[in-house]
C-alpha cells in the first residue's frame, strides 16, 4: 500500500484508527489516578490480524469465574476481583506486593466486533481474548469487468 | 523469616550457557510473604509460566524462585500495543529459620507459585523444664 502525506485510507485502516483511539483512551483517563494502583489496571496487549483483534492481560492468581468480560458496540470491558488472602488469626505478615482489591477497565477496539465470535481463554494467569470483525463489516471485493 | 537478596549483574550471570541465546528479559516477581505458626507462606506472581516451567531451589538458607516464559504469539497475528513486557522472573530469598525441606510444598495455580516452608522440628524453640531445688 502507498504511504500519502493525506492518507486517504486512514480513516479504514484499523491500525491507524486503534492507536488513535488508544491515545484518545489514555488522555482521557490520565487525570484519574488511584493511589498505589495505576489507573489503567490491568495493562493489556494488543496483537492485530487483518479482520480480527487479540488482547492478553496478565491477571495473576485470578480463576476463570473472577474475570468478567463485557462487550457492547466497540468498548471492551474487563472486570474483577482478586480473592482475598486467607488469614488465620495467627498470621503475620512479612510483604505484600501482590496486587488486591477489584479492578475495572474498559478499552475502545478499533472495529465492531461480532459478538457470537469471540474466544476467551485463561492460561497460566494471562488472559487472551480473540475477537473478530463481523463478517457484513468485512472490507469486501469489487470485481470490476472488463467491458 | 525471609531476606530478599539481590542478584548481582545481568540475568545471563544466573542463567545456565545454553540460555545465553534467550532475550527475555527477567523480572523481579511481585511476592506475598506470611507466617501462619510455624509455617512461611511465599506467593509469587509469575503469570505467564507454566507449571513444568517454574524453579524453585534451596541450597543452604537461599530460596530461589525462578519461572521460564515461552514467549507466545498469537498465530497470524502482528504486535500492535503493549503496554506490557513479557520475561522470565527471578527472586531470591535469604530464609533465617531451618526450614524442614522435606515438608516443602509447592504448587503453581493460575500463574501463581505458592510455597510452604515449615520451621525444621529442631530449630523450634523448646521449653526447658526449671527443677526446683
Amino acid at each position: 500500500m502507498f504511504e500519502t502525506a493525506f492518507a486517504p485510507f486512514g480513516a479504514a485502516d484499523p491500525v491507524a484508527e486503534m492507536r488513535r483511539m488508544q491515545g484518545a483512551m489514555n488522555r482521557l483517563f490520565d487525570g484519574v489516578s488511584v493511589p498505589d494502583r495505576p489507573a489503567t489496571y490491568p495493562p493489556v496487549n494488543f496483537w492485530t490480524g487483518s479482520d480480527s483483534v487479540v488482547m492478553t492481560a496478565e491477571l495473576p492468581g485470578l480463576a476463570e469465574d473472577d474475570i468478567e468480560l463485557t462487550v457492547k458496540n466497540t468498548m471492551l470491558s474487563i472486570r474483577g476481583t482478586y480473592p482475598e488472602a486467607k488469614e488465620g488469626e495467627n498470621t503475620v505478615w512479612h510483604r505484600r506486593e501482590r496486587p488486591a482489591g477489584s479492578f475495572s477497565r474498559s478499552v475502545e477496539l478499533p472495529f465492531r466486533i461480532d459478538p457470537d465470535r469471540i474466544e476467551a481463554r485463561f492460561t497460566n494467569g494471562v488472559l487472551t481474548v480473540e475477537m473478530q470483525r463481523p463478517e457484513e463489516d468485512k472490507p469486501k471485493r469489487i470485481a470490476i469487468k472488463t467491458s | 523469616m525471609a531476606k530478599e537478596l539481590t542478584t548481582q549483574g545481568r540475568s545471563d550471570v544466573t542463567r545456565g550457557r545454553e540460555d545465553a541465546e534467550r532475550t527475555a528479559m527477567t523480572f523481579t516477581p511481585a511476592v506475598d510473604i506470611l507466617a501462619q505458626g510455624d509455617v512461611t507462606v511465599i506467593l509469587a506472581d509469575m503469570p505467564g509460566v507454566a507449571p513444568e516451567d517454574v524453579d524453585v531451589t534451596l541450597e543452604r538458607q537461599h530460596l530461589a524462585l525462578k519461572g521460564r516464559i515461552r514467549p507466545h504469539a498469537p498465530e497470524g497475528y502482528r504486535r500492535f500495543s503493549s503496554e506490557y513486557r513479557e520475561g522470565d522472573y527471578l527472586r531470591v530469598f535469604t530464609l533465617s529459620d531451618e526450614v524442614d525441606e522435606k515438608q516443602i510444598k509447592a504448587e503453581f495455580r493460575h500463574g501463581v507459585l505458592r510455597l510452604e516452608l515449615p520451621r525444621a522440628t529442631h530449630a523450634k524453640p523448646k521449653k526447658i523444664s526449671v527443677k526446683a531445688a
